[in-house]
């Protein structure tokens, strides 16, 4: 079951033009698509939104346009092309307290120890990291190190309260939130977050590390601004991890911003538990000359959903999205990406894997457009899902929607289980129906993890992915 | 060694051997030869236990034990090796970690102890040199992006490592040029020994120049229809099959 596709000339094919027009569709589809199916949860986040400490007028004001906008909104349906295949019920349907709000009156952040997160480094110590606890800034279980000249790193919360100058000029500037529930509500509530500054030339030799830890039942909506000037370059990590099973909801927006020839290497690992929420979006807009390598891999919580959004402004703008989402259970893990091929000349490239176990359900929808401006265009994108059980599903939706004639597109997903063949042959030599199956799976997953360029990142990882493919092996 | 008896095999409704009775002792190399769709591959993919096909008839007895009740990697851990007629390609896995995992747990299954990457990397080196490849090959994953003839000898390398007592090789010359098949055939070879068996499936006769059989088998129609020494292989490339198909018919019409 494998689909694949080149578009070249796209006026002339008229799947191009279908598609186009379901984008239309879509577009009124996502404002008209209210669900009133739990206004209670809504209220809730109301009461919260207006509990919430003041900020700064800029601020006051943007998160009052968030939350009008969150109640416009509400909760998405699967009417909503967006989530047609993920519900949003159990998230909708429950009633989550502002985490802050919560641990403010003693319940919270404290129990967090230094040591509880060594299971989240990757073997390298010297890292500068930032560590948030349900959504804020914990100083004592952050560490920084050098990170040279023309670089700020530092808590979104604190540069507010300081007044830094031009946090204003990008905080919800980039990641739209007029068609966006989610981000609408984190707009509602954006206080901390990390706030990464790189002027121009500023080059970051370390991984800066982002560890978003949560517990208990509330909601958190981390915020995070990355602006990277002319010809910078670094390394940022986000993490989101939990020390123990709960069922929290973190919904967080991270917005970046890549100057003339930045280049930035952007990893996001969604570890949350099992019985966890996640809702999270990066969204980055290129100028000409950068590049962004997006590496997203998503294997916890009961429900989430990641969105990479990425917009190519500049000439020869690239980006590389990657990922890899493993569910199993009861898991359903949604990765929504898009790629805005505004300027001509760039290249973009995209490679998802998925491999699905149990009764979990596994989501992936590329957008890659191409405006009329965007000749020269060279897209690639593909998603490969691997079903290890026959009770686990997959829906892969990549669309093209071209409206250049000079552009080089290709797209394809495949669905499939392991290969018979090769279990034979694997048997043959003597290796039984477990270790092989453990073999094969990982051998899938592999060749995408191959593609991140942080090596202790990609072993860890890689260990990761066999420890748990060992595990459903034993089980 | 190995016993068949009137065996039976098929895929679905469709039955392909009907009634295979063979004997290969230890020390012994068995030419299997026929014409396309005769049953040859059939015979050493069930030899294997391919799962695919179903044993509706017959017994086969190896080592005195009951081949046809062991799982395929049981009957690898006993010493069978099938080289594949089309080796499978495994992205991602490379071909030292493959076989580095099918020879420990060929090793465990009899009671030995694992060898660490090392020691492994000491074991391939000659056998590398037997199939005339170098040590890039270890790195590669199994057998992706390979051409037909490394293929082949990779299968025949893999062999040498995993040193079996009965190989079976299917078909291991289609498809290779004269001096890959001058390879292929001299690994085979040194791996001759008295306690060990193989058993060569082939179309042509030209593979039997190199490896000299013992005796030699014609099927057709999914039954042995001729057995005789090495001299049968020659009269075969003269005669071809036709003169063979008719008897295996009429053999088909008595039965």
């Amino acid at each position: 079951m494998s689909e694949a596709a080149t578009v070249k000339k796209a006026r002339e094919n008229p799947a191009v033009a279908r598609d186009g027009a379901a984008r239309d569709a879509a577009g009124k589809g996502d404002a008209s698509s209210v669900s009133t199916s739990a206004p209670g949860s809504i209220e809730v986040y109301r009461e919260d939104f207006e509990r919430q400490p003041a900020g700064p007028d800029w601020l006051q004001a943007l998160r009052k346009q968030g939350m009008a906008q969150f109640q416009a909104l509400g909760f998405p349906t699967t009417k909503n092309e967006d989530w047609h295949f993920t519900s949003v019920a159990p998230i909708a349907e429950r009633t989550f307290r502002l985490a802050a709000l919560e641990s403010a009156n003693g319940a919270g952040s404290a129990g967090v120890r230094l040591a509880d997160l060594d299971r989240f480094n990757f073997g390298e110590n010297g890292w500068h990291t930032l560590v948030f606890v349900n959504g804020e800034f914990s100083e004592d279980l952050s560490s920084a190190a050098g990170l040279g000249k023309g670089v700020r790193v530092s808590s979104l919360a604190r540069a507010i309260k300081s007044g830094t100058a031009g946090i204003e000029r990008h905080v919800g500037k980039i990641a739209a939130f007029e068609q966006h529930t989610f981000t609408a509500l984190n707009t509602a509530f954006i206080n901390d977050g990390a706030l990464i500054e790189l002027a121009a030339e500023a080059i970051v030799e370390q991984p800066i590390h982002l560890v978003f830890v949560s517990e208990g039942e509330g909601v958190s909506h981390p915020r995070n601004l990355i602006v990277a000037g002319r010809h910078s370059r670094a390394t940022v990590i986000e993490s989101y991890v939990s020390l123990r099973d709960s069922g929290y909801f973190t919904n967080a927006v991270t917005e970046i911003a890549l100057g003339e020839g930045a280049h930035l290497d952007h990893c996001k690992l969604q570890r949350e538990s099992e019985s966890a929420f996640h809702v999270g979006t990066v969204q980055i807009r290129e100028a000409r000359d950068s590049q962004l390598h997006s590496f997203s891999f998503a294997v916890g919580g009961s429900l989430a959903r990641t969105n990479v959004y990425t917009s190519l402004d500049g000439d020869a703008a690239t980006c590389t999205l990657n990922g890899l989402y493993l569910a199993d259970g009861t898991q359903h893990i949604d990765n929504h990406t898009s790629i805005e091929h505004i300027a001509p000349n760039c290249p973009s490239h995209e490679l998802y894997k998925g491999v699905l176990d149990g009764r979990s359900h596994g989501v992936f929808n590329g957008k890659v457009y191409v405006h009329p401006e965007a000749q020269k265009t060279d897209g690639k994108q593909s998603n490969n899902n691997l079903l290890l059980s026959p009770s686990a599903r997959v829906d892969t939706k990549p669309q093209l929607e071209i409206f250049a004639d000079d552009v080089k597109c290709t797209h394809g997903a495949t669905v499939g289980r392991l290969d018979d063949l090769a279990m034979f042959y694997l048997n043959s030599r003597g290796i039984g129906p477990e270790p092989a199956r453990m073999l094969l799976t990982y051998a899938f997953a592999a060749d995408v993890l191959e593609t991140i360029e942080l090596e202790p990142l990609k072993k860890q990882l890689e260990k990761m992915v066999l420890a748990r493919f060992a595990d459903d092996t034993a089980a | 060694m190995l016993e068949i008896n009137d065996l039976h095999a098929g895929i679905g409704d469709r039955e392909i051997l009907r009634g295979i009775t063979l004997r290969v002792n230890a020390g012994e190399i068995h030419a299997v030869m026929g014409p396309n769709g005769s049953g040859k591959s059939t015979l050493a993919q069930v030899l294997a236990g391919n799962p695919s096909y179903e044993v509706t008839w017959g017994t086969v007895s190896y080592n005195g034990q009951n081949l046809l009740e062991m799982a395929p990697e049981v009957r690898a851990q006993n010493g069978i090796f099938l080289a594949f007629q089309y080796p499978v390609e495994i992205p991602g896995v490379s071909n030292a970690y493959f076989l580095r995992s099918a020879y420990n747990e060929i090793r465990k299954a009899n009671g030995q102890e694992e060898i660490d990457p090392l020691e492994f990397l000491d074991l391939v080196q000659e056998k590398l040199k037997l199939v005339d490849m170098d040590e890039s090959l270890l790195s590669r994953s199994v057998n992706h992006g390979f051409s037909g003839g490394e293929k082949k000898r990779n299968e025949i390398f893999q062999m040498a490592v995993l040193s079996p007592r009965l190989a079976i090789l299917d078909e291991t010359d289609s498809g290779l040029d004269i001096d890959a098949l001058r390879i292929v055939a001299e690994g085979v070879n040194k791996l001759r020994s008295p306690d060990k068996a193989t058993i060569v499936v082939t179309h042509y006769q030209r593979l039997l120049n190199y490896i000299v059989p013992d005796y030699v088998h014609v099927l057709a129609n999914g039954r042995i229809v001729k057995s005789g020494g090495k001299e049968l292989a020659l009269e075969l490339e003269e005669k071809g099959y036709d003169w063979l198909q008719g008897a295996g018919a009429d053999a088909g019409a008595v039965a």
